[in-house]
């Protein structure tokens, strides 16, 4: 590696790449409890080793994977399990939406690999670095390194988690499927800082607890959808400034 | 259902959600969306929690052994008063097997 550069020069690509991984390191942590977790619930939610591995290798979503588990065993529908991926993962056209200003220049062959790596993770230390006021040229290395770090942790993690649901019996019966509801609590209770988002969450829940028994998981549907209806009306009606997102 | 089929599917929708505008770098959503979305994981994981905490093998579990209900309760009010989500996992998890295990629920 070569010597620190001067203070006036941009970080090489190099540079930038091990500072995205290095930058990635809390958010890793915090991700080995779910990729064991996911590995460890799959294979009783009736995915092979196989599909296990291939599932977080191809799809590399952890709340759209921890979701398509407990579908699965609930022995919903393939049109259900993809519906209800699509609305889970809506929220990454969010991501890509507010990364597009800082992309835009590249050429497809960055944009691709980059947006199939944008998780939740990778979008809140990334967006961090682009808003910093440097004119380094070489910020997509940054993004690379923090979406490598994250894919490779989540691929590894997933491997433990198989090993370990196949040798500890009863695994489906320790209720480690609360961390996952854990996390979701961990990431939507900071986001409530307006009324709006509130009522959101609040006519979600309810919506949500009166649907429970519609078939096929529609109700999961029905409560999102009356979610942000109400979420953006209040917003509409009330004026209040809107939330930007961490 | 082949589960590969539903592999292939997730892919091709969760990409096609990150890579929406990525792929077209001079679209903008209109208003109302960009709107809408700021509220998508909200609603979303809202709906995922609320029932996993109330209802246990399909049926509402509004009981004093149901840990999930008990612990997440507990979750939300460590996540309001930290806003930190590793502690806000660490010690959701720590008090939800304290529970199972106080209840006798787990297999040991």
């Amino acid at each position: 590696m070569s010597l620190a550069a001067p203070a006036e020069q941009h970080l090489s690509p190099h540079q930038e790449f091990l500072q995205g991984m290095r930058d990635m390191l809390p958010m890793l942590v915090g991700a080995i409890p779910f990729g064991i977790i996911f590995g460890s619930l799959a294979v009783s939610a009736g995915l092979t080793p196989w599909q296990t591995v291939g599932m977080s290798l191809l799809v590399f979503a952890g709340s759209a994977q921890f979701i398509a588990l407990s579908l699965l065993s609930g022995g919903a529908s393939l049109a259900v399990l993809l519906l209800t991926t699509l609305v889970v993962n809506l929220r990454h056209a969010l991501y890509s939406a507010s990364l597009q200003p800082f992309v835009r220049h590249l050429p497809v062959r960055w944009r691709m690999p980059l947006a199939f790596w944008l998780t939740d993770e990778a979008f809140a230390v990334v967006q961090h670095r682009y808003a910093e006021l440097d004119a380094s040229p070489h910020k997509h290395w940054y993004f690379l390194g923090a979406a490598l770090a994250m894919y490779g942790n989540w691929q590894l993690c997933t491997l433990i988690g198989l090993w370990f649901g196949q040798s500890v019996p009863d695994i489906a019966r320790w209720g480690l499927d609360f961390a996952m509801l854990a996390t979701f609590i961990g990431i939507v209770v900071p986001m409530l800082r307006s009324r709006p988002q509130v009522a959101a969450a609040l006519v979600a829940g309810a919506v949500a607890l009166v649907c429970h028994d519609l078939p096929y998981q529609l109700g999961l549907l029905a409560a999102a959808a009356s979610g942000i209806v109400v979420g953006v009306c209040l917003e509409r009606l009330g004026g209040e400034p809107v939330e930007v997102m961490p | 259902m082949n589960h590969w089929l539903l592999i292939i599917g997730m892919l091709a929708i969760t990409f096609a959600t990150r890579y929406s505008l990525f792929a077209f770098p001079h679209l903008q959503f209109p208003a109302v969306v960009r709107q809408a979305l700021h509220y998508v994981p909200t609603a979303v994981l809202t709906a995922i929690v609320v029932p996993g905490m109330f209802y246990q093998e399909g049926a509402l579990a509004l009981r004093w052994d149901n840990a999930y209900l008990l612990a997440g309760l507990a979750t939300i009010a460590i996540a309001g008063l930290t806003r930190h989500l590793l502690a806000t996992i660490g010690g959701g998890l720590l008090l939800f097997f304290i529970l199972r295990w106080q209840l006798g629920q787990l297999p040991v």
